[in-house]
């Protein structure tokens, strides 16, 4: 499928980022949906590796080119839970605001 | 969370992350034991240090290369390097006249059970997109010149093809057992951005 994904000989993407001694993950959270992603597999029929990348390379191009690398592992195993019925979207969406409500709340008591 | 007072509110990913796993441990279809389990393997225990040693023994023992570039998976598999992202494995051979690098245009793939997870470079749009363009000019920027007379060569991986460099073994080397060999091999090396 071409799309944004395939980045092939595309121009303007400027110097290649590098970081010394740059750890395997960044922050726990990409830790965490990297780990997820591989259980998700073993219960969502049809969710495999090459799945995974094709939802990463259905997601929008503007989303695609303004995200990271593991934000879009997150939108690809979010889809892949949602597609397969396994929770809604709104599910996912209300739990963040109760953890959102609860972090401010917690930065208030400090 | 203990310990992040004063920080930003958390961002929306970090939020939707948190909500997935809670929302499946919840459902009893993820245990987060597994999932730490599973980066526990990934941060500490496979990684470049892996290639390193089966690049060691390519230099020292002939036979063994010669099953590694017949093989790659099943010649890796000797030392027990097997799993995910690694189940169709291709090694290619740096000469003096051929240099070879290695990227994944459309993604990260990358031979997980000898490199480990891929650092952000190789994953970065820049490397994708120019590596195949002018790969000559995004060595040089890793601070290796090519010289003009050596052929590159730039292999594209795939979910269904992962390359690893076998680089050219140093000169001045004779007397290196396989592990202090193994210690000169660096994962920059195995996907073809610098020498060893």
């Amino acid at each position: 499928m071409d799309g944004i994904h395939d980045m092939g000989g595309m121009h303007g993407f400027g110097a290649i980022p590098r970081e010394d001694d740059e750890p395997v993950f960044h922050a726990d959270w990409e830790a965490r949906i990297f780990g997820m992603s591989f259980v998700v597999e073993s219960f969502v029929e049809g969710a495999n590796i090459d799945a995974g990348r094709h939802r990463i390379e259905r997601l929008d191009p503007a989303i695609y080119l303004n995200t990271t690398y593991y934000e879009r592992w997150t939108l690809g195993t979010q889809a892949a839970i949602v597609g397969a019925g396994v929770c809604s979207l709104e599910e996912i969406e209300e739990r963040m605001e109760k953890l959102r409500r609860e972090g401010a709340k917690e930065e208030v008591n400090q | 969370m203990a310990g992040h007072a004063h920080s930003e509110p958390e961002s929306d990913v970090v939020l939707r992350v948190k909500a997935i796993e809670q929302l499946l441990t919840e459902k009893g279809l993820v245990d987060p034991a597994a999932i730490d389990a599973i980066v526990d393997l990934y941060e500490n225990r496979i990684g470049p240090r892996n290639g390193a040693r089966v690049v060691a023994r390519a230099w020292t023992d002939p036979d063994y290369k010669a099953r590694l570039l017949a093989d790659a998976s099943a010649a890796i598999a000797e030392f027990g390097y097997t799993g995910a992202q690694g189940e169709d494995m291709v090694v290619v051979e740096n000469t003096p006249e051929v240099h070879n690098v290695v990227v994944c245009t459309l993604c990260s793939c990358s031979p997980w059970p000898v490199l480990g997870l891929p650092p952000g470079w190789y994953k970065s749009f820049a490397f994708r997109a120019r590596v195949v363009r002018e790969p000559r000019a995004v060595i040089a920027e890793f601070g290796y010149e090519i010289a003009d007379d050596v052929e590159v060569r730039v292999w594209d991986s795939s979910s269904e093809v992962r390359y690893l460099v076998l680089p050219q073994r140093p000169e001045g080397t004779d007397g290196l057992d396989e592990d202090a060999l193994a210690a000169l091999v660096t994962r920059d090396g195995m996907v073809g951005v610098a020498p060893v």
